[in-house]
C-alpha cells in the first residue's frame, strides 16, 4: 500500500536528470525497487507480528537490506558498520533480552482498534507530508565522486579533524552508558 | 560489475522516499504496540530511516559529512539500546511485565 505509493512517487521523481560519471546499469531501477519493497516488508513485520522474536528478525532483515542500499550509495564503511554494529550487536542484545524475559506471544498487538486506526492514519499522513515535500523539492542529482568516496580514509579524515570534539564527546557518552547500564542492571540488596 | 554500479542509476530522491516510508512505519509501531521491547525496535527503525536519508544526502552532495553523522547516530543508538534494555530488565524484575499500559509508576 504505502510501498506502492513510494514507488509511484519515485516514478515521478525519476525523470533521469542524473547522469553520474560512473553510469549505473539497466537493472539498477528494478533492483532498487525490489530492495525497497523487501525493506518495507521487513519493517512492517517488525510492527505487525505478535511474537517479539519475529519482530527482531524483521528488524535484522531491515538492517541488512539497508546495508545493501548503503553500498548502492557508495557508503562502504557505513554499510560494514551497519552489519557489525547494528545487525551484529544491537539486535543480538534485543534478542538476548527477549529470550531472557521469556515473553509470551501477545494476544493483541495494539491497545485498541480505535487507537491502532488513528495511529495508522497518522503514519499515513506523516508519510504523505514527507512525500509531498520531496515532490516539491528540487530533484537531486548524482554527482561524480572520486574513487575513495565512502571508504575508511575520507570518513576518518573528516571524523578526526572537523568532527573531533563530537567524537570525543561520544566516547564520554559511551562510558556513561556503560556505567549506567551496570548500575541499573545490578541486583539491589544482593 | 560492482555492487554500487548495480544500484548506480537509482536517484537519491527514491532513497529519500524509502526513508520516509520506513520512518512512518516506525512511528506507527511506536504508537500502536504495547510491548516496550517492540516499541524500542521501532525507535531503531526510525533511526535507520534517518540514517538512510543522511547517506543519500551525502551521496547527492558528494561530501562525507552525512556518513560521519551516521557514525555518531550508530554510537548513540548502541548506548541507548544498552541503557534502555537494562531499564527493561530491571522493570521486569520488579513488575514482571513490560507492557507499556501497565507500567504507570516509577516507584516500587
Amino acid at each position: 500500500m504505502e510501498g506502492a505509493a513510494a514507488a509511484g512517487a519515485g516514478e515521478r521523481h525519476g525523470h533521469g536528470v542524473h547522469r553520474a560519471a560512473r553510469r549505473g546499469s539497466d537493472v539498477s531501477i528494478p533492483l532498487f525497487l525490489l530492495l525497497a519493497l523487501l525493506t518495507v516488508g521487513a519493517a512492517l513485520l517488525v510492527v505487525v507480528h505478535r511474537n517479539p522474536v519475529y519482530s527482531a528478525l524483521g528488524l535484522v532483515s531491515t538492517l541488512f537490506l539497508l546495508a545493501v542500499l548503503f553500498i548502492g550509495l557508495d557508503a562502504h564503511l557505513v554499510a560494514v558498520l551497519q552489519i557489525i554494529v547494528y545487525a551484529g550487536a544491537i539486535v543480538v542484545l534485543f534478542l538476548f533480552v527477549i529470550m531472557l524475559l521469556n515473553l509470551q506471544v501477545e494476544q493483541r498487538v495494539a491497545g485498541t482498534p480505535v487507537l491502532a486506526g488513528l495511529a495508522t492514519l497518522g503514519g499515513l499522513v506523516l508519510g504523505g507530508f514527507v512525500l509531498d515535500a520531496l515532490h516539491r523539492a528540487p530533484v537531486l542529482t548524482l554527482p561524480a565522486v572520486d574513487a575513495g568516496f565512502g571508504g575508511t580514509e575520507p570518513l576518518a579524515r573528516r571524523l578526526f579533524t572537523h568532527y573531533l570534539l563530537p567524537f570525543e564527546l561520544t566516547s564520554v557518552l559511551l562510558l556513561v552508558a556503560i556505567v549506567g547500564a551496570v548500575v541499573i542492571g545490578k541486583r539491589r540488596g544482593a | 560489475m560492482t555492487p554500487e554500479q548495480l544500484l548506480g542509476n537509482a536517484p537519491p530522491s527514491w532513497y529519500l522516499v524509502l526513508s520516509a516510508v520506513l520512518f512512518a512505519i516506525g512511528v506507527v509501531g511506536v504508537l500502536v504496540r504495547r510491548n516496550l521491547i517492540v516499541i524500542f525496535m521501532c525507535v531503531e527503525l526510525m533511526l535507520n530511516a534517518v540514517n538512510l536519508s543522511f547517506v543519500a544526502f551525502a551521496r547527492a552532495q558528494g561530501v562525507m559529512d552525512g556518513q560521519v553523522i551516521v557514525f555518531f547516530v550508530m554510537a548513540v543508538a548502541a548506548a541507548e539500546a544498552a541503557v534502555g534494555l537494562a531499564i527493561m530488565l530491571q522493570l521486569f524484575r520488579v513488575r514482571e511485565t513490560i507492557n507499556a499500559d501497565e507500567v504507570t509508576t516509577l516507584r516500587w
